[in-house]
């Protein structure tokens, strides 16, 4: 066990766990912030990302030993940027989910894609969120959605 | 008289002795310094080695002709829809470090190390359809200063020996189930000293077919 002070949506947490310990279930067991999904756990799906300095992360795949002082986002904090509000209404606006599992996941990713490209193509769209998979199939009002926010976005 | 003969002959002896020994040093240097430039011949044998590891999983996995990177011995697509993107570090959403982290990840079974990216199209070292290059075709490649971020044999040596990338092909980690993963044919050491050769002999390349 080892102890690791964490920066996650801004505040600083301290946790006692096993360096190898993933940081999704530091998240959700430790902190008990239970909006990061857990999906497949290798990494293949998006329903555990989170940002990492930035950084869209897999965090089902990042022991926290190796997380160190990089600020962490959730979908808990994410509303505080200026961009995952707009992408959070957005995809209230077009009711964009059904079940809702993945949706943390692909909202973490969705953000990260318009931080880099504001105004994505269809292509953009395709290539960046094509790691989150939406078993409802909710794919095509994603889309919208993101396009949508990026009409919002100035 | 007798005694003076002698001791001249000796002393004649002695300079001739001494004056042999430094033009044996002068023509041809002491032993212990005494390189020989390896022929083209040589040059053109350590390539195939240098290649059999260029074209080893770990290396060409990450040297694609297409949009993605590949994965495993049997070098399959890399999974989760990974696409090469800008730069080769993947796309906003889904970066190479989205997983891979400056060390390997034991733990997770993930691969990592500083700055994880794919080489550039122009390092390609596979064909459209995922088969390695020739020899030829990677030798040409490996040497064309216009492609290779302008390194020349001396760069290419220090690029083997040094860059962190290369490095973890002889460190891979663990796979997820635990297992370690393969490394190249051989050892690192070998490697460098066979790029060190094929540098020496001038980077030969073998003849295209």
């Amino acid at each position: 066990m080892a102890t690791y002070q964490l920066t996650v949506n801004g505040q600083r947490k301290q946790v006692n766990v096993d360096p190898s310990t993933p940081l999704l279930w530091v998240l959700r067991e430790d902190l008990k912030m239970t909006g990061t999904k857990y999906g497949c756990g290798i990494s293949a799906c998006g329903a555990c990302t989170v940002h990492l300095d930035g950084v869209a992360t897999r965090s089902c795949v990042v022991p926290v030993s190796m997380v160190g002082n990089r600020p962490i986002v959730t979908i808990e904090g994410i509303d505080k940027d200026p961009i995952g509000k707009v992408v959070q209404n957005s995809w209230v606006e077009k009711d964009v989910v059904q079940c809702g599992y993945c949706q943390s996941g692909q909202i973490m990713s969705a953000v990260a894609l318009l931080k880099a490209t504001p105004k994505p193509t269809d292509e953009n769209i395709e290539e960046s969120m094509g790691g989150n998979l939406c078993r409802c199939a909710t794919y095509v009002r994603i889309r919208e959605a993101l396009q949508n926010a990026s009409r919002q976005l100035k | 008289m007798l005694v003076n003969r002698k001791l001249l002959l000796k002393a004649l002896l002695f300079i001739l002795a001494v004056f042999a020994t430094r033009l044996a040093v002068t023509t041809h240097g002491p032993v212990e310094n005494e390189t020989i430039k390896p022929t083209v011949a040589d040059g053109l044998a350590a390539w195939q080695d240098v290649y059999s590891v260029l074209i080893s999983p770990r290396c060409i996995n990450c040297h694609t002709a297409t949009s993605y990177p590949q994965q495993g011995d049997d070098r399959h697509r890399h999974f989760a829809n990974v696409i090469r993107g800008r730069g080769g570090r993947g796309v906003p959403g889904l970066v190479c470090m989205s997983c891979h982290q400056d060390a390997n990840a034991d733990s997770t079974g993930v691969p990592g190390g500083p700055a994880w990216h794919l080489a550039p199209l122009s390092m390609k070292w596979q064909d459209p359809n995922d088969r390695p290059l020739s020899s030829a075709d990677v030798c040409r490649a490996v040497t064309d200063r216009s492609k290779n971020e302008n390194m020349d044999g001396r760069a290419l040596l220090k690029h083997h020996e040094e860059a962190a990338l290369v490095l973890w092909a002889w460190n891979p980690g663990r796979r997820p189930d635990g297992t370690m993963r393969t490394t190249p044919p051989l050892a690192h050491a070998q490697f460098v000293a066979a790029t060190r050769t094929w540098v020496e002999a001038g980077t030969p390349c073998p003849p295209a077919k």
